[in-house]
C-alpha cells in the first residue's frame, strides 16, 4: 500500500492504495466519482479519460503511484457550483449526449482541446476528440457541441 | 438539415428540439450506470467459459492452491426452477449441463467479496472435454454432415412465392446473378454489459441492469428461478447503449448474478470487461444472400429469384425473427410481379448471433441495393434510371402482396438525394479527375425502406399496455417498460404525453423502468417506441383528458393548475388518477403466419441515400467522404433527436461496411479488443447530411413512424456502389477492408466480370 496525495477537482485528498492501482479505480471507488468510466480498460475508448496536471489522460493507464502530487480534473469538477459550464451546455442543446456513457470523456477531451485552442476549427476538433468513442451520435453532434462551446467562451476553466 | 413539415398538423411541443429529460445528469457525470451502483454487502461475480467450440465435459478440475471456501460456485445444479433462457424457444442453457455447443459458452459461476481475487480464480479452473465435431460456417451447415441443432440444423426456413418466377427466364432480355455476403458486427455500446442481482425469501429477486426488454428478463427469471411474477422484480439503470445488444443478452446476465446471489445470500454484481462482452455476447448475423433477376430492355424488373442464408451460431435466440425481417426486406423498395424467395437460418456452434439494429434487413438490402447497381449495367441505364424504373408505388404490392395503401414518395426522395449531393455534376467531375489521380472518387446510391413496428403479427401478440398516471404532487408520470438508452425514448415520451394532455413538458417525466411500477409495453426494439407505444401515451393522455372532464371538472380552457387541481379532486374520490391504453391494431392490416402472406408492417418509412467516397488506390483505404441521407420518416417528433438517430446510424453502418471484422478461431472472437475491432472515430466519420420529408402516418403517435434501424439500412451498399462508380470493381462482401481492396487491386488487371449470364 501506497499513501497518495492527490488534488481533485480543487479538492487535496489523500488515498492508501496499492501503487499499481489504476487512477480510475481510485477515483470510481476509493473517491466515490464515477463520472470517469472504464469501457475498454486499454486506453482506446477515452471514456475514462481525466485531465491530471493539465495533460488529458485515459485513468485506465495511469498506475496511482504515478499520479501522486497531481492535480486531477474530472467531470465531476466541470461544473461551476449548480452553473453548467459552457460545454456541458452546448452539449445538451445540441445533443451531444445520447446514451451519455462516452460524455464524461468526452467533455473532458473537449475541455482540453478548448483549453490549448479555444476557437478550433472542425478538423481540429475531429483530431482533437479521435481518442474518445461515441458509437451513439456519429460525432456530428458531438462537433456541433464544441463549435458551440467555443462560441459560448467555452475555453475559460474556472479557479478549481 | 431542411425539414418539410407542411404536411403536418400544428402541435406545441411534438416536432419541436426539446432537451433530452436525462440530459443534465449524464453532462454533470452524475447519472448512474449498473457499474456505478453498490447494494449494502455487495459480492462480485464472474462466469468461467467454455474454450471449445462442441464437446461434452468430462471433468471440472480445481486448483488446490485456490481457497475456494471463500467463493461461492454456482453450476447447473443449482439452478431451481428450468435451466433455460426463455426467449422464442428454450434451447439455450443457462448454464452447461453436459455438452458445450459454442465457445465462451458459461459453464460455472464464481462469486467473492473482492473482485480483484476472481480472475485467478477462473484461471485455477481447468476443464476437460471430450470434443465433438463443430460446425463453423453456413456452408458447413448446409451440407448437414453434422447436426448439431435439431434434426437438420435449420431455425427457420421461409419460403415465398408471387406470380410464377419460372415462366419468365426464357424470355427475358437480360438475366443477372449475384451473390453477396455480410459478416458479423459487433454492437460495440461503450457500456459493457452489467447487472447487479439480490436475493430474499420475502420478495424474490430483484436485479438492476443494462437492459433494453425488463419484461423479457423478467420473463426469463420467472422460469430460471421458479417463481410467480411478482417475486421476480427488473429494474432498468442508465444504459450506456444497446442498438439491439442488450435484448436478450440481459436475461442470461441476470440469471447468472441473480443464482450466485441465491447461494451467496449477498447481492452480487457482475459487470464484463470488453474482452469477455466481445467475446461471449451477440452480434449481428453473417449472411449470404443469392440474387437472379430477370429484366425486359428498358430494365423493368420481370422475376427476382432470391435465396438467403444467415448464420444464426449455436441455439435459436432470435434467428427466426430476424430471418423474417431479412426476407421481408430483401426485394429492395421495388416493384416486381414474379418473386420467389427462399431463406434459412442455420446453426453452427458459434456465439449466437442476435438483434442488432436492422435485425436482418441490413444485410438482404446490401444484397439487392448492390445487385440493382449491376442491373443497371447490364441494362446500360444509370444507378438511379434503374431505381427510378422499378420503384414500388401507391396501389402496387409487395412480395406478400401486401398493397401499399400509404403515400410512397421515393421519387421525391431520389430527386431529392440527387440535388443535395449534385450527384450529376459530381459524376462528370470525378469521371473526369480520376484518370489522373491516384485517388479515385465516386458516387453510390441506395433506395430502401424499413418496416416500422414488430414483423406480421408480432404487436398483436405482444398486446402492448401503456399509459399515463399523476401521483398527488403536481407531475405526470409517463409509465411504459420501454427504455432509454441514448435513442430519446424518455423525451420523446415526454413530448407526446404533454402534447396530449395540453401541458408543458417540464410537468411531465418518466416513471422509473421498474416492473413493480410500469405495465408490460413491449420490448424497446423494432423502431417501435415513437410509433406504437407513443400512440399509447397520446391516446391515454387524451382519455385522461375526457374523464378529467366528465368526472373531476376539468374546464374546457384549462390551465396546468386547473388539470392538477382536477387531478387532486378525481384522486381524492378513485384513491389514483391513471389512465392506461392496449395496443390496437391498424384498421386493414392483417397478417397471415400459416401463409406468410398479408401486411408485413403497418408502415414503413423510406429512404434514398448518396455515399460519396475516395478510393486511395497507393494506400488502398477507402473513405466516406459525404453521405447525403433523405428519408421519409413520418412525424419528426423531436428534429435534434431524429437527426442524432440518423447520424449514429450511418456512423455505425459506415464501420459495417468499411471497418469492423468480427475474426473467428474455433467459433471464438479472437479480436476481441478495441485495438483490433476497430469502429469509424471523430478523425474518420463522413459528413452526415440528414434530410427529412415528413408525411405523418394516421396511427402512429402524431403521425411518427419507425426511425432508429432505417440509417443502418442504406449506407453499406450505397458506400459499395460508389467505391464501383470509382475504381470499377465490384466488391459484394463487406466488411470491405484496405487489405480486400488491396488483393484485388494487385491480384488481377482490373477485368470487368460478366454480369449477364
Amino acid at each position: 500500500m501506497s499513501v497518495i496525495q492527490l488534488t481533485v477537482n480543487g479538492h487535496q485528498t489523500q488515498v492508501e492504495a496499492p501503487p499499481m492501482k489504476r487512477l480510475l479505480d481510485v477515483l470510481r471507488e476509493d473517491l466515490g466519482l464515477t463520472g470517469a468510466k472504464e469501457g475498454c480498460g486499454e486506453g482506446e475508448c477515452g471514456s475514462c479519460s481525466v485531465r491530471m496536471n493539465g495533460e488529458l489522460v485515459n485513468s485506465c493507464l495511469v498506475p496511482i503511484l504515478q499520479a501522486d502530487g497531481a492535480h486531477i480534473q474530472t467531470v465531476e469538477g466541470l461544473a461551476i457550483d449548480a452553473e453548467l459550464h459552457p460545454l456541458q451546455k452546448a452539449f445538451l442543446e445540441c445533443g451531444g449526449a445520447q446514451c451519455g456513457i462516452c460524455t464524461p470523456g468526452m467533455l473532458m477531451a473537449a475541455t482540453h482541446l478548448l483549453v490549448h485552442n479555444p476557437h478550433p476549427t472542425l478538423e481540429e476538433i475531429r483530431e482533437g476528440l479521435a481518442g474518445n468513442l461515441c458509437r451513439c451520435t456519429g460525432f456530428i453532434k458531438i462537433f456541433d457541441s464544441v463549435i458551440a462551446a467555443a462560441a459560448m467562451g467555452g475555453a475559460k476553466t474556472h479557479a478549481r | 438539415m431542411s425539414e418539410n413539415t407542411a404536411n403536418c398538423p400544428p402541435t406545441r411541443i411534438v416536432g419541436t428540439p426539446q432537451i433530452r429529460k436525462e440530459g443534465v445528469d449524464k453532462v454533470l457525470g452524475r447519472a448512474k450506470y449498473t457499474d456505478d451502483l453498490e447494494r449494502e454487502g455487495m459480492w462480485h461475480g464472474a462466469t468461467v467459459r467454455s474454450t471449445i467450440p462442441r464437446g461434452r465435459i468430462r471433468a471440472i478440475h480445481y486448483d488446490p492452491r485456490i481457497d475456494w471456501s471463500e467463493f461461492v460456485i454456482v453450476t447447473a445444479d443449482d439452478v431451481p426452477g428450468k435451466n433455460h433462457i426463455q426467449m422464442i424457444s428454450a434451447d439455450q442453457p443457462c448454464l452447461v449441463e453436459t455438452q458445450v455447443n459454442h465457445c465462451d459458452e458459461p459453464i460455472l459461476l464464481l462469486a467473492h467479496l473482492d473482485k480483484r481475487r476472481l480472475p485467478a480464480a477462473i484461471a485455477a479452473i481447468r476443464i476437460d472435454y471430450d470434443p465433438l465435431p463443430a460446425v463453423l460456417s453456413i456452408e458447413a451447415s448446409e451440407t448437414q454432415q453434422e447436426i448439431v441443432w435439431g434434426s437438420d440444423n435449420l431455425f427457420k426456413h421461409f419460403h415465398l412465392e408471387k406470380g410464377n418466377v419460372d415462366d419468365i427466364w426464357a424470355s427475358a432480355a437480360h438475366i443477372v446473378e449475384g451473390e453477396y455476403s455480410t459478416g458479423a458486427q459487433e454492437h460495440l455500446y461503450i457500456e459493457n454489459n452489467g447487472m447487479i442481482a439480490e436475493y430474499s425469501e420475502d420478495t424474490g429477486i430483484t436485479v438492476w441492469g443494462s437492459l433494453q426488454c425488463p419484461y423479457y428478463v423478467h420473463k426469463s427469471l420467472m422460469a430460471v428461478f421458479d417463481l410467480p411474477a411478482e417475486k421476480v422484480r427488473v429494474i432498468q439503470v442508465e444504459t450506456g447503449g444497446a442498438f439491439g445488444g442488450k435484448e436478450d443478452y440481459p436475461s442470461i446476465i441476470a440469471s447468472h448474478a441473480g443464482l450466485l446471489a441465491l447461494k451467496a445470500k449477498h447481492p452480487v454484481k457482475i459487470v464484463y470487461d470488453r474482452m469477455e462482452d466481445l467475446a461471449a455476447t451477440t452480434k449481428r448475423h453473417p449472411s449470404r444472400t443469392r440474387h437472379r433477376a430477370a429484366v425486359d430492355l428498358h430494365g423493368k424488373l420481370l422475376a427476382m429469384e432470391i435465396d438467403i442464408a444467415t448464420d444464426g451460431g449455436a441455439y435459436a435466440t432470435l434467428s427466426s425473427t430476424v430471418l423474417s425481417r431479412a426476407t421481408l426486406h430483401s426485394t429492395g423498395p421495388y416493384v416486381c410481379p414474379n418473386i420467389r424467395i427462399t431463406s434459412r437460418a442455420w446453426a453452427t456452434n458459434t456465439v449466437p448471433y442476435g438483434a442488432f439494429r436492422g435485425f436482418g434487413a441490413p444485410q438482404t438490402i446490401f444484397a439487392i441495393e448492390r445487385h440493382m447497381d449491376r442491373i443497371a449495367l447490364a441494362v446500360g441505364i444509370s444507378p438511379d434510371e434503374i431505381r427510378r424504373r422499378n420503384f414500388l408505388h401507391s396501389g402496387d404490392t409487395t412480395a406478400t402482396e401486401q398493397r401499399m395503401n400509404e403515400p410512397i414518395i421515393l421519387d421525391t426522395l431520389l430527386e431529392r438525394a440527387l440535388k443535395e449531393s449534385d450527384y450529376a455534376n459530381k459524376r462528370k467531375r470525378f469521371a473526369a479527375e480520376n484518370p489522373h489521380s491516384p485517388i479515385k472518387r465516386g458516387l453510390g446510391l441506395a433506395a430502401f425502406y424499413h418496416g416500422a413496428g414488430f414483423t406480421g403479427s408480432g404487436e398483436r401478440y405482444l398486446n402492448s399496455l401503456a399509459g399515463i398516471d399523476v401521483p398527488p404532487r403536481n407531475k405526470v408520470r409517463v409509465l411504459v417498460a420501454n427504455t432509454e438508452f441514448g435513442q430519446g425514448t424518455h423525451t420523446i415520451l415526454c413530448q407526446i404525453a404533454a402534447e396530449s394532455l395540453g401541458l408543458s413538458y417540464d410537468d411531465v417525466e418518466i416513471a422509473p423502468c421498474d416492473t413493480n411500477i410500469v405495465p408490460n409495453s413491449g420490448p424497446t426494439v423494432a423502431s417501435r417506441t415513437s410509433m406504437v407505444v407513443g400512440r399509447l401515451i397520446e391516446r391515454s393522455g387524451h382519455q385522461l383528458i375526457a374523464t378529467l372532464r366528465e368526472h373531476a371538472g376539468l374546464a374546457d380552457d384549462y390551465t396546468a393548475q386547473g388539470f392538477f387541481t382536477a387531478c387532486d379532486r378525481y384522486r381524492d374520490q378513485h384513491g389514483k388518477v391513471e389512465s392506461l391504453c392496449r395496443y390496437e391494431a391498424p384498421p386493414n392490416v392483417f397478417w397471415d403466419d400459416q401463409k406468410y402472406r398479408g401486411e408485413a408492417y403497418p408502415t414503413f418509412a423510406w429512404a434514398v441515400y448518396v455515399a460519396e467516397v475516395a478510393v486511395d488506390t497507393v494506400t488502398y483505404s477507402a473513405e466516406v467522404t459525404n453521405i447525403y441521407t433523405v428519408q421519409e420518416v413520418g412525424r419528426v417528433l423531436n428534429p435534434t433527436l431524429a437527426a442524432g438517430q440518423i447520424e449514429g446510424g450511418v456512423a455505425q453502418a459506415v464501420g459495417y461496411a468499411l471497418y469492423e471484422k468480427v475474426q473467428l478461431k474455433n467459433g471464438h472472437m479472437f479480436n476481441n479488443q478495441m485495438t483490433n475491432y476497430i469502429m469509424p472515430t471523430a478523425a474518420d466519420v463522413p459528413a452526415i447530411h440528414a434530410i427529412f420529408e415528413e408525411i405523418p402516418f394516421a396511427y402512429g403517435a402524431y403521425g411518427a413512424k419507425g426511425i432508429g434501424e432505417l440509417p443502418h439500412d442504406g449506407p453499406a451498399p450505397a458506400i459499395l456502389n460508389a467505391i464501383q462508380d470509382a475504381t470499377g470493381e465490384n466488391f459484394h462482401a463487406i466488411p470491405l477492408l484496405p487489405e480486400d481492396i488491396f488483393v484485388r487491386f494487385f491480384s488481377h488487371t482490373p477485368h470487368q466480370e460478366p454480369v449477364t449470364v
